[in-house]
């Protein structure tokens, strides 16, 4: 090849839309068309739909279901109850938290919404019709929707469990209780707090929200008689663990289960676990022998799938008089509803709430979480957020906002003088994890000059001034967050669920003419995995990442993976998508050494290329590489160019972030303003900066979502009173404010690639960021702690409550 | 959300509609924009047997505005009304109030006369019409008969409309001097926390008159007259607004619901009160 002509290194890796490339979204070409395949639009013959009779209280005695008139109703088919599926067992499953859930309510209903019955008919029409037609006789019992009050009350909400026996996580107090999960010292850290010049002490609430999807959950199950198959398409954020749960439930092999996740309009942990509605579906298509559908309307999603938080976080704090933290001490009581139905790691039943020390330097800290049960609908899950990270996030942010009143001091410089230094790092916190690395005096120092922090400060002091003159009726809030995430579960060794090791998997053939395709455990649900892991290959194989495809959630052709959610994909998969490039590049090494024939030594890897060390001007590209793998007979060889890695990572990742969020705050209507959100995220090595800005505008849209009026809230008889977009706050364009991003890169020192993961972080850092603001409006007033969501009227209450109104 | 079965009619004119209501008692019920009535039959609170959309029935369409007379059809979309130049040339606070509807989509489906007619406390023509005095022409198997809105809302959902009259137009003299419609809501899409309409003249730096209407405050929309009248005759300073939010504030009754308690609305009543009065006097 000609020297004068030939592409440079530079341009060659440009070709490649490798890591650091901010390359379009391949998934959208069909998603902004309105061509994505969704569970819904999966249509098969002679299919059959179905959906639930739900109750319409809270606790409640099922006296009698008669069906007869829904029977009669023209197109429905059949009526299932728990007496149906209990010869199959099926009436009770297991849930992920090591407790089990009625599929369908088996004497008594524990949750608005609770599924009572399944109406199978020919269409939905007459499914809506024949739920109409059930008649179910309750009698109403006393309803527990307060922890607190659970813990106390004589009314016991599981019958089917043995007051005296232990759960699943070990002795449980009272017939209420779940479970009570213990990390760190707590003798110690009550000396040390006890001992402390200053202490800080507050109840954090991290209300009951809902991720609410844009698409509901649903499912089509296909029982094929003839050939003994089932497929079924779902939204399942985890298909192969759905698999198996479906194989060791129903007793088919799991080689006669199919399970298909086509695209997912969102899942943020909603569709981590399994519902009733799966169950439900996949029983009604054995016994009819034609494909079923179940698909939730919103309301019913709202209400009866998994909800996230609802953390009662009671915390204290201690330092000396200059602000060094000595101590924190933190006891949650966890609203976990009827049924324990978290999806966590199996060992971790309040998820990795113990990172609930963030990015301080804490040399002793104590967690204490008592899991309850009530009359609301089971669930906590991680919505956008790794296992409990969310709330451990909002409860030490607040904390130190609360010290920093105590002290008397700015919370910026509270922040600054607690942080985990550079060199700390490898750091061993008080709760037992080992922070991979992190760079946050520099994360901090860089959002503070980014916002001009120092002249915010006058700017809100002279605000007050002039709110007390009575010149303005608005207050400015500078909300502050530091935040360290924990995601990447996990290292097997002490990560599983349902007993399935936490590693993911990446299968890649490289073809004849130099494309590719690569197979992964995971399933993209928004993440945009078919655009970023090509990237991943791309810098590892020398393959455009337009030549690849990557394909996820077909049981059937991938590697078997425990799916997405808690910001595992690039952590796990993504470092399994590396992993398996190097075995392919291996190989090609081989193959490139005796095409170019020298020893295999005598050639290096250079962006798409092995070239022969010393003499550039002879190289194979990694497309010839891969057309002699398979037209040539290569002496030791095997023919064919694939690879497959299950990558089980040695440690979590450790993002981490600084936000901060300025608003204007009008006392006398409760509203707020966002004038300026400011969000650095070190997601370690950046695989797609574009990508990455997506991923935290959406996150941070939640985050702000959840913060300012998002939240499942409850009557005291357990009606819910936000079954509907009409209450249940969905931010629009509208409501959504400009952000700015920006970002330092410190990688992670055991990832194959250095990536940790980001699309949680703006979630787990928003909501600390946004309700900081609101509070921190309100500091120069006497305000400590507030609850969220801070609506309009939660507002306008803390300023009544502070004497604002005059 | 699947609503129960229904029987489609699709009239031409007002008096086929009028004989489907007819046949059918309070089986029936006219659709307009489907844009309340749809979800309620969707949550199966409303079954209905027969349904008699409006759509294809042209005299129902249209604004005319002839002098100072303005007459809008029942069919007309809010969309149609924020477009119309003519109108919101001689009535800009329909125009203000309708931008403050829903959201686009919702507005290109939803009427006016549906938004009158449906009887929820939450829409806010009504408190509007009020405000501007308007009329409601009402046709049933008996004739035509005229309705002021002041006088047409009962209770939630409960109107002086007979189940086989249809409502027709709207009619009102355009309004002279300063207006304004404020809201407050917890988001796009939202029905009021609390919503004023104001129509101010003034004379020589004095208000010479005055019209109020409030919206989602009580069960029915609440044309407060005294709080009108306590604005009369002053230059709507501070002392002057604050009896005019305490006359309004004697006429409305709110109810707790997820939007806050009592308390808190009647403090934002006030407020919006004070915002829309401050508006339509800088205006006037
Ligand atoms: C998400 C959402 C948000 C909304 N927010 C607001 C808001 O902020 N403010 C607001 O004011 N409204 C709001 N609405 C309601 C919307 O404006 C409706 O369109 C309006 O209330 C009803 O008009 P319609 O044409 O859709 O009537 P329909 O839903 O068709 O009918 C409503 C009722 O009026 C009756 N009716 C309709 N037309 C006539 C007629 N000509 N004669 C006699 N009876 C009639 C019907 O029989 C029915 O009972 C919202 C709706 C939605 C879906």
């Amino acid at each position: 090849m000609n020297e004068m002509t030939s592409p440079t290194r530079e341009e060659r890796a440009a070709k490649l839309k490798g890591l650091g490339c901010s390359r379009k979204r391949v998934e959208d070409v069909r998603f902004t068309q309105g061509k994505g395949n969704y569970v819904d639009d999966v249509k098969l013959p002679g299919m059959l739909h179905g959906d639930f009779v739900r109750s319409p209280y809270a606790h409640a005695r099922v006296k009698s279901i008669n069906t007869e008139a829904a029977m009669a109703v023209p197109g429905v088919l059949a009526v299932l109850t728990a007496k149906d599926l209990e010869p199959l067992s099926l009436h009770w499953m297991p849930t992920l938290a090591g407790d089990k859930q009625m599929v369908l309510a088996d004497g008594k209903v524990l949750f608005q919404g609770q599924e009572v019955a399944f109406v199978v008919a020919e269409n939905r029409y007459a499914a809506a019709d024949g739920i109409a037609a059930v008649e179910v006789e309750y009698e109403e019992l006393p309803v527990l929707t307060n922890p607190f009050e659970a813990l106390q009350s004589d009314v016991v909400l599981r019958e089917d469990l043995d007051p005296a026996a232990a759960g699943a996580h070990g002795p449980r107090k009272h017939h209420n209780h779940i479970f009570l999960w213990e990390e760190g010292d707590e003798e110690a850290t009550n000396q040390a707090i006890d001992s402390a010049e200053v202490v800080a002490e507050e109840m954090v609430y991290y209300h009951r929200t809902h991720p609410c999807p844009l698409e509901t959950c649903g499912t089509v199950a296909s029982m094929d008689k003839v050939n003994g198959k089932l497929t079924v398409w779902g939204t399942f954020q985890a298909p192969h663990v759905v698999r198996t749960v479906a194989s060791l439930l129903s007793g088919i092999e799991e080689h006669n289960i199919r399970v298909i996740s086509p695209d997912i309009g969102g899942g943020f942990g909603n569709k981590v676990g399994v519902y009733p509605g799966y169950v439900c579906a996949i029983v009604a298509s054995i016994v009819t022998g034609k494909p079923v559908k179940w698909i939730e309307n919103r309301m019913d999603n709202l209400m009866a799938t998994a909800f996230a938080r609802d953390y009662w976080m009671k915390g204290r704090i201690s330092a000396t008089r200059e602000g060094k933290i000595t101590g924190l001490h933190c006891h949650v009581t966890a609203d976990h509803g009827a049924f324990d139905a978290c999806a966590d790691p199996t060992k971790f039943p309040a998820g990795f709430f113990h990172i609930c020390t963030g990015s301080y330097d804490i040399p002793v800290a104590y967690v204490g979480v008592d899991g309850v049960y009530t009359n609301k609908a089971p669930g906590g899950v991680a919505y956008r957020c790794s296992f409990r990270v969310t709330e451990a996030a909002y409860f030490i942010e607040r904390m130190i906002e609360v010290l920093a009143i105590e002290l008397g001091m700015d919370a910026a410089e509270l922040r600054r003088i607690n942080f985990i230094r550079k060199d700390q790092f490898p750091y061993q916190s008080a709760l037992g994890w080992e922070y991979d690395s992190g760079d946050y005096h520099t994360a901090w120092d860089k959002a503070l000059k980014a916002v001009g922090y120092d002249d915010l400060r006058k700017e809100q002091a002279e605000r007050v001034e002039a709110f007390k003159r009575g010149e303005t009726r608005k207050l400015l809030g500078i909300g502050l967050t530091h935040f360290t995430e924990i995601v990447g579960a996990g290292p097997v060794k002490n990560c599983d669920i349902l007993g399935m090791g936490m590693f993911d998997s990446c299968e890649i053939r490289i073809h004849p003419t130099g494309s590719a395709i690569a197979r992964l455990g995971t399933i993209s649900q928004g993440q945009g995995h078919a655009t970023t892991f090509a990237q991943i290959l791309a810098s590892e194989i020398g393959i455009p990442a337009d030549s690849i495809t990557i394909e996820e959630g077909d049981t059937d052709t991938a590697p078997y993976g425990l799916g997405t959610y808690g910001s595992r994909s690039t952590p796990v998969a993504g470092a399994a998508t590396a992993m398996a490039g190097r075995k392919i590049r291996a190989k090609a090494q081989m193959i490139a050494a005796y095409l170019l024939e020298v020893h295999d030594d005598d050639v290096e890897w250079d962006v798409d290329r092995f070239v022969v060390k010393g003499a550039p001007e002879r190289f194979k590209t990694m497309a010839e590489i891969a057309y002699a793998a398979y037209n040539q007979a290569i002496p030791g060889v095997e023919p064919g160019l694939e690879a497959v890695s299950y990558y089980d990572p040695p440690n979590m990742t450790y993002p981490f972030g600084a936000y901060i969020c300025v608003m204007e705050i009008d006392v006398d209507t409760g509203e707020h303003q966002i004038r300026q959100f400011y969000a650095l995220d070190d997601c370690g090595t950046r695989i797609n900066p574009m990508v990455i800005e997506g991923q935290v505008h959406g996150g941070l849209t939640e985050a702000l979502a959840i913060a300012m009026g998002q939240e499942i809230a409850y009557d005291e008889i357990g009606n819910v009173k936000t079954g509907t977009l009409m209450d249940f706050f969905l931010p629009t364009a509208w409501e959504t404010p400009h952000y700015t991003t920006d970002h330092t890169e410190t990688p992670s020192p055991h990832h194959p690639i250095g990536a940790k993961g980001v699309g949680e972080s703006p979630n787990v850092g928003g909501v600390p960021a946004f309700s900081n603001a609101v509070h921190d409006a309100f500091r120069a007033f006497g305000l400590r702690q507030s609850h969220m969501p801070h609506d309009h009227w939660r507002i306008w209450k803390t300023a009544h409550d502070l004497g604002l109104h005059g | 959300m699947i609503p129960a079965a229904f029987e489609y009619h699709r009239p031409a004119d007002v008096q086929a509609a009028i004989r489907v209501l007819q046949d059918h008692g309070d089986e029936a019920r006219v659709l307009a924009g489907g844009h309340s009535l749809i979800p309620m039959m969707k949550l199966r609170m409303a079954e209905l047997g027969h349904l008699v959309d409006l759509q294809d029935i042209a005299e129902l369409k249209g604004i005319s505005v002839e002098g100072a007379t303005v007459s809008i059809g029942a069919m007309t979309t809010q969309q149609e009304l924020i477009a119309h130049e003519e109108l919101a040339r001689v009535a800009p606070i329909l125009r203000e109030a309708a931008l403050q509807i829903a959201d686009p989509q919702v507005r290109y489906m939803g009427t006016v006369g549906g938004n009158v007619a449906n009887g929820d406390p939450g829409n806010d023509m009504p408190g509007l019409m009020q405000c501007l005095g308007a009329t409601y022409t009402l046709v049933g198997p008996g004739g035509t008969r005229e309705v002021a809105a002041r006088d047409f809302y009962e209770a939630a959902y409960m109107t002086d409309r007979e189940d086989e009259e249809i409502l027709t137009r709207i009619t009102f003299t355009a309004p002279t001097g300063g207006y304004a419609y404020e809201k407050q809501k917890r988001k796009i899409g939202d029905y009021a926390t609390a919503a004023a309409a104001v129509l101010i003249a003034a004379e020589g730096g004095k208000v010479t008159r005055a019209s109020i209407a409030m919206t989602n405050l009580s069960d029915v929309p609440v044309h407060s007259g005294a709080a009108a009248e306590a604005l009369i005759g002053t230059n709507c300073d501070e002392e002057a607004t604050t009896a005019a939010i305490a006359a309004m504030l004697d006429d409305i009754e709110p109810t707790e619901d997820n939007r806050g308690p009592v308390e808190f609305k009647r403090h934002v009543a006030g407020v919006i009160l004070a915002r829309a009065i401050q508006r339509a006097w800088s205006r006037a």
